[in-house]
């Protein structure tokens, strides 16, 4: 570190940032591996949601109010909620469990207007032409889906990010961590580390699956 | 494949639920290997759920369907589907598959090996007349009518003996349509498919059609070849349908070569004035009267050979000819 620097560093509060890059970089990669592996589980149960609401349309009310419901519960309540229940008690488990909870309603919602937006020409050809509704599933609506459940995957990621934080306190680790310990020890540097540490995970996030997302809308779109 | 009709209809009925009265009531007619019979009725007159009964896209609420001697109903419905041709009004092309891959998607399912489909696309693009890189376009970069041939070539692609087609060209501007046309009707001069064309463009029908099914209200109104319908139409919704009287109508579904018998013999040519072929219909043949200002022109047969000549008064006596009764032959079958 130059000396010239310090001054600045000083100044915007980054010396912790500085000085304990190894640290934040581990609460960094935390945070990464939570939001990824609830990401993932939340994909696996939204998937079969999703499609099955998007066969059984009169399911589309009562499961999308469902879990609209479940979104409105305060993230704290719902983690604080899930201590006492055996199993799940502290720890990165129950962070995981409530952000599954919480990307659902995204995901599910992104994955059914996918579906439902796909051409019904485009859908009739493909039966008219002996396609089975698992090959229509996969070979056609899936793929013309993408780009919908893409931008539902990037909603999803950045809210399991923002929530990912106040899974803190139920000792979960990541980025929440430097936020929580630099208000405790009034360490504003700290807090600022953090801070900077989530807004730099969800901002890449975003741009990245935002990049993807138009890819994948001009190649099924045939325009690539 | 049998000798037999390549699709009977029986007594097909289809009610939906909670509809006051059947869509398609009752109807039943028989199609021979090769014909090209387009259902022809306004909107809502049963043609197209009759045509996707066909394919099973919709089931018959009564009645039963016969595809190449086997009872449509009987066979599972993906391996009957992937035998029938299925084109549709707005081509219905995957748009995130090239060319290539959306002829490919029958041949794929039937698992046809890799090199065959291959050779298949290029052939299929040949016989619609697309260039060859094409294969690697996506539907969108194509114009309206390039895509409806890929809609066609996709169709064709396991070379299944029946081809349903639904409005194809509606969705075209006319001049794209009459050229679509026209393509059909030289591809079919090499494919012999039996084609069921669903239409509600009167024209279409009568240019496209072997013969012409006419539909009103889910009932079979009238069976019959084009001219037949304009001549000997079996009611007033058909008279009023197809505006039967309108004589120009009428001799463009006569070809030169049908009235070789009335032709006045002559083998002097007329220097400057085009020469009528066999095949060419006796609409055009009164445009080039008219235009040329001759009182007659010259017919060749297909050696160049001049046959005769034909004048207005040889159109007026056609005409007359058409007018006269003659043994109905029923044919129909109704």
């Amino acid at each position: 570190m130059t000396p010239t620097m310090e001054p600045i560093i000083s100044s915007l509060k980054l010396k912790y940032l500085v000085t304990h890059f190894g640290d934040v970089l581990l609460r960094f990669r935390e945070h990464l591996v939570m939001t990824l592996v609830a990401l993932l589980i939340a994909l696996l149960v939204a998937f079969p949601i999703g499609i099955l609401v998007s066969r059984y349309r009169r399911l589309e009310g009562p499961i999308i109010s469902a879990l609209n419901l479940l979104y409105t519960i305060p993230s704290l309540a719902l983690l604080v909620l899930f201590i006492t229940i055996p199993f799940i008690g502290l720890g990165t488990d129950n962070a995981v469990v409530v952000l599954v909870i919480y990307a659902q309603i995204i995901l599910v919602r992104n994955i059914v207007v996918g579906l439902k937006g796909v051409d019904p020409d485009v859908l009739e050809a493909a039966r008219g032409m002996g396609m089975g509704s698992a090959q229509r599933l996969l070979q056609i609506e899936l793929p013309l889906a993408l780009p919908v459940i893409i931008a539902g995957i990037r909603i999803a990621a950045v809210t399991i990010i923002g929530i990912g934080i106040v899974a803190a306190l139920v000792n979960a680790g990541g980025l929440g961590r430097l936020l929580f310990d630099g208000v405790s020890r009034n360490y504003p540097d700290m807090i600022v580390a953090g801070a900077l540490g989530a807004t730099a995970l969800a901002g890449l996030t975003n741009v990245a699956l935002r990049l993807v997302e138009r890819r994948v809308a001009l190649s099924v779109s045939g325009q690539d | 494949m049998s000798d037999g009709p390549a699709i009977v209809v029986e007594n097909l009925i289809k009610q939906f639920p909670g509809a006051a009265r059947p869509v398609v009531d009752g109807c039943s007619f028989s199609v021979a290997p090769g014909e090209l019979v387009v259902l022809l009725g306004p909107s809502g007159c049963g043609k197209t759920t009759l045509l996707k009964m066909v394919n099973r896209l919709y089931e018959p609420t009564a009645g039963r369907i016969i595809v190449n001697g086997v009872d449509a109903g009987q066979v599972p419905v993906a391996a009957l589907r992937r035998q029938i041709g299925y084109v549709i009004q707005q081509t219905g092309l995957f748009p995130h598959m090239r060319i290539e891959d959306n002829i490919a998607v029958v041949p794929r399912l039937l698992r046809w090996p890799r090199a065959r489909i291959n050779d298949r696309i290029d052939e299929l693009l040949a016989l619609i007349g697309l260039p060859h890189d094409y294969r690697k376009r996506y539907p969108r970069q194509l114009s309206g009518g390039e895509q409806q041939r890929v809609g066609i070539a996709r169709a064709l692609a396991a070379d299944p003996p029946v081809m349903l087609m639904d409005e194809p060209f509606g969705a075209l501007d006319a001049i794209t349509r009459t050229r679509l046309q026209d393509e059909l009707l030289s591809l079919q001069s090499k494919v012999h498919k039996t084609i069921l064309f669903v239409t509600h463009d009167v024209d279409e029908a009568l240019r496209l059609a072997d013969k012409v099914i006419v539909m009103r209200a889910g009932k079979l109104v009238q069976f019959d070849r084009p001219l037949k319908l304009l001549t000997r139409p079996a009611d007033e919704f058909v008279t009023k349908l197809l505006s039967t009287g309108d004589p120009l109508r009428r001799l463009s579904l006569i070809e030169v070569g049908s009235i070789a018998a009335q032709l006045a013999h002559s083998s002097r040519g007329s220097g400057t004035a085009p020469c009528l072929k066999t095949t060419t219909d006796l609409r055009t043949a009164l445009s080039l009267l008219l235009e040329g200002g001759e009182e007659q022109l010259p017919v060749v047969d297909e050696g160049g050979q001049i046959i005769g000549t034909l004048s207005f008064d040889t159109l007026r006596v056609a005409m007359q000819q058409l007018e006269q009764p003659v043994v109905d032959s029923h044919e129909q079958g109704r």
